[in-house]
């Protein structure tokens, strides 16, 4: 079997044809799902189980959703929320978008979100941390900018002055959030938003941190039975896992359909490269059986080899679309919600093994044909050939 | 002609060899096709997008409305064929989460802006005549097997208080390749009669058809100075830039395509050079002796070339006409993506890269075969 791998540099042409047609199915498979996975993660590690959202009945974003002051203020009564002293954590949010220039395209413009929120805004989200600057004081054009929104869009660092038609906004902080999809956002005063967009006390939703994990049954129950709310209640994790849901399964969908009619591709490829091999070793082979070795050895000798290319093919795909995409920093539109979220592209272990064992089925599958041939070769007759 | 059957021929020889290239390069260009397919369908359109055609938005965002106010001054303005508002209504069917396309329009104007969107004379005139008459896409009615004369209910979380609101579909229209047929218009008048007071007045964006195309600019400035300092400042582009924008809000879905289109031609070309560089290596000597018969060196190359040519047109030509079938049966994501055809242009540049494969792949065994001399290469072997 040895010897089998030991002559392979002296088939370099048509092995190299190989490794490179399956380290480019690796690369393209590997690299298309790391957009989804990186997608998938930050809107899945966003939001936390212990806190809830409440939109209007029948909404699914935010950006559709839209409560009137008096119903906030019920929502806030509710039980099952944790409260400070008197005052319940539960902020009142206007979510809208603006238009900011990507720094990537900056002559187009995208729709970067803006929050409106309430004091308990910040002190119900632990995540949110200041990293530079400072704070914005509520009843002010103050706003802070997520970690990756600053990344992104043009303009967003502490000092500048974010122009949208006759508004002006001071960027006074930049916050981090875990990761989440909150660092693409621009937080402000609610009631400062709730002017300078003409929706005089209306809000789009309520996040609430609940008491224990557990209380979502009591505040969402609560909820349902008061005649004066009339609401849709999410646990806020649910709530962003679901937000991924539709951008996920597109990506998805067509990186298996690319990587599979790839992968079909490349096992031709293969087999084209094993036959090659048995074809030049032909009188070889059948000296290895004429002096006792049994067709299984043989058989699998072939397919050892056309597995080796396979792995080779494999990890190269992998370490390549690891070092040219993992942690690429992008921002996409979310098809749900209008606006954009930044997320980085992940290779994860997972990807990269999935990567190889598909690489591995390609050698095995196209190693199989030419190995049976290789197997079955009339000795006499080989020997005679050529 | 008379040397097919000697291309056909050698092109055989090994038929297992022959077949897998062919198969090769055949999975090569159907990934093409798809591949560019993808490339349209995230393009939304924006071939057929109309540079005659501006579209007039809030200018801090697509989201807040314009006053409808704005209508009378901008069809007042000189250059300005017709202008007409549209609105985003967010209607879900069946349930919240399906949202479709729904935009509130006036009719009139805006079958005579958008003429790509093809409704029979009799279904136009039957949507002015129902208020709560609404046209829907072929391919939207086709996925709820709607029909002319059906009652629709649509909820909307943006538009209160009715709910549900209720449309009856007085026409189905059609349209070119990379028209979007999944799309519901219904009467801005219905909309308007029945939302909250606080809401009324007020419009989605301006769409306006303009006599010369070249002052596109010139008159977007114009509108962009008049109403600025207003409480709703307006942003201009033309039609095709804003949905260009919009497209690249998305991604660079180009450049990501056209890398992998890449990559898998590479992949595929390498094989069929591998193996045109092997049947011409096994080959010496038949060529010396064809040379030996009186072929000149030209014919030699010719026919190398066209044994690699035949191999990728053939390949190539049948991947590309699967990925056209493939697409005739409709977007595979179920409504997700809403253009789904594979352009022309893609199909010719398919076609050029056939052939620029063919000839890369057999150039160098060609030449190397042209170049053989007879006494060398009968003695090597």
């Amino acid at each position: 079997m040895l010897l089998n791998l030991r002559t392979v540099p002296s088939r370099l042409g048509s092995s190299a044809v190989a490794i490179i047609g399956i380290a480019g199915v690796v690369v393209v498979f590997v690299s298309v799902l790391s957009i989804s996975a990186g997608f998938s993660a930050a809107m899945g590690g966003s939001g936390s189980r212990g806190r809830a959202l409440v939109l209007r009945a029948g909404s699914d974003t935010e950006m559709t959703s839209g409560l009137e002051g008096e119903e906030t203020r019920v929502i806030k009564e509710a039980p099952g929320i944790r409260r400070d002293g008197g005052t319940a954590l539960a902020s009142a949010e206007l979510y809208v978008i603006v238009d900011l220039p990507k720094k990537s395209s900056p002559d187009l413009p995208a729709n970067v979100p803006l929050r409106g929120i309430e004091p308990a805004g910040v002190q119900a989200r632990d995540e949110v941390s200041i990293i530079e600057g400072r704070m914005f004081r509520f009843s002010t054009n103050e706003v802070i900018v997520g970690k990756a929104a600053n990344q992104q869009f043009v303009g967003l660092n502490v000092g500048d002055t974010i122009v949208s038609g006759q508004n002006r906004w001071s960027v006074v902080g930049i916050f981090e959030a875990d990761g989440g999809v909150a660092e693409t956002e621009i937080w402000c005063d609610v009631h400062t938003l709730q002017g300078v967009y003409r929706r005089p006390n209306s809000f789009s939703l309520v996040m609430a941190k609940l008491d224990t994990n557990d209380s979502f049954d009591t505040f969402s129950a609560w909820l349902m039975k008061n005649p004066q709310v009339h609401a849709t209640i999410r646990r806020e994790n649910e709530y962003y896992r679901s937000q991924s849901e539709i951008m996920t399964r597109l990506i998805d969908t067509l990186g298996f359909g690319i990587a599979t009619l790839m992968g079909i591709g490349a096992v031709f490829g293969a087999i084209l490269t094993m036959y090659t091999a048995v074809a030049s070793r032909t009188r070889e082979i059948a000296t290895l059986r004429a002096i006792g070795f049994n067709t299984a050895s043989v058989l699998l000798s072939v397919l050892a080899e056309s597995v080796v290319l396979g792995a080779i093919g494999g990890l190269i795909g992998g370490a390549g679309a690891y070092l040219a995409f993992n942690g690429h920093q992008t921002s996409t539109m979310n098809f749900q919600t209008f606006s954009q979220v930044a997320f980085a592209f992940r290779v994860t272990p997972r990807l990269f093994a999935t990567g190889l064992f598909y690489a591995l089925s390609i050698g095995l599958i196209g190693g199989l044909l030419p190995a049976l041939r290789a197997a079955r070769l009339p000795i006499s007759s080989a020997l005679r050939e050529l | 002609m008379k040397f097919f059957p000697l291309i056909w021929t050698n092109v055989w020889r090994r038929k297992i060899r022959t077949t897998f290239t062919l198969l090769s390069i055949f999975i090569a260009f159907l990934l093409f096709g798809i591949v560019m397919t993808i490339r349209a369908a995230f393009s939304l359109g924006v071939e057929i997008a109309g540079i005659d055609r501006l579209v007039l938005i809030n200018k801090v965002t697509l989201i807040l409305p314009l006053p409808i106010s704005y209508q009378h001054q901008i069809q007042q303005t000189p250059g300005v064929q017709v202008a007409t508002h549209q609105t985003w209504f967010n209607g879900a069917y069946q349930q919240p989460t399906n949202v479709l396309t729904t935009i509130a329009v006036e009719p009139t104007p805006f079958l005579t802006i958008y003429p790509e969107f093809v409704l029979p004379a009799e279904q136009a005139a039957a949507w002015l005549t129902d208020r709560q008459g609404a046209i829907v896409g072929k391919d939207l009615a086709a996925r709820y097997h709607w029909k002319i004369g059906d009652r629709i209910p649509l909820m909307s979380a943006i538009w209160e208080p009715k709910n549900p609101w209720e449309f009856n579909i007085v026409g189905i229209y059609d349209g070119g390749r990379s028209v979007d047929k999944t799309q519901f218009f219904f009467r801005y008048d219905y909309l308007e009669e029945n939302r909250a007071d606080r809401l009324k007045g007020n419009v989605g964006w301006y769409v306006l058809k303009i006599d010369d195309p070249s002052k596109a600019v010139e008159l977007g400035t114009t509108f962009d100075t008049l109403f600025a300092n207003s409480s709703a400042e307006t942003k201009t582009t033309t039609e095709k830039g804003f949905i260009e924008g919009f497209a690249k809000q998305i991604g660079d879905i180009g450049s990501i395509t056209i890398a992998i289109a890449s990559t898998v031609l590479f992949m595929f070309g390498m094989v069929a050079a591998n193996t045109m560089m092997q049947s011409v290596r096994e080959r010496t000597n038949e060529l010396a002796v064809l040379k030996t018969l009186g072929f000149t060196d030209t014919r030699i190359l010719a026919l190398v070339l066209s044994e690699s040519l035949f191999i990728t047109l053939v390949g190539g030509g049948l991947g590309l006409a699967l990925a056209w079938l493939f697409v005739q049966r409709g977007d595979p994501t179920g409504g997700l993506l809403t253009i789904f055809e594979l352009p022309p242009r893609d199909i010719v540049t398919g076609i050029v890269l056939m052939l620029l494969m063919g000839l890369l792949a057999g150039i160098t065994p060609a030449l190397g075969a042209m170049r053989l001399r007879i006494t060398d290469a009968l003695r090597r072997s």
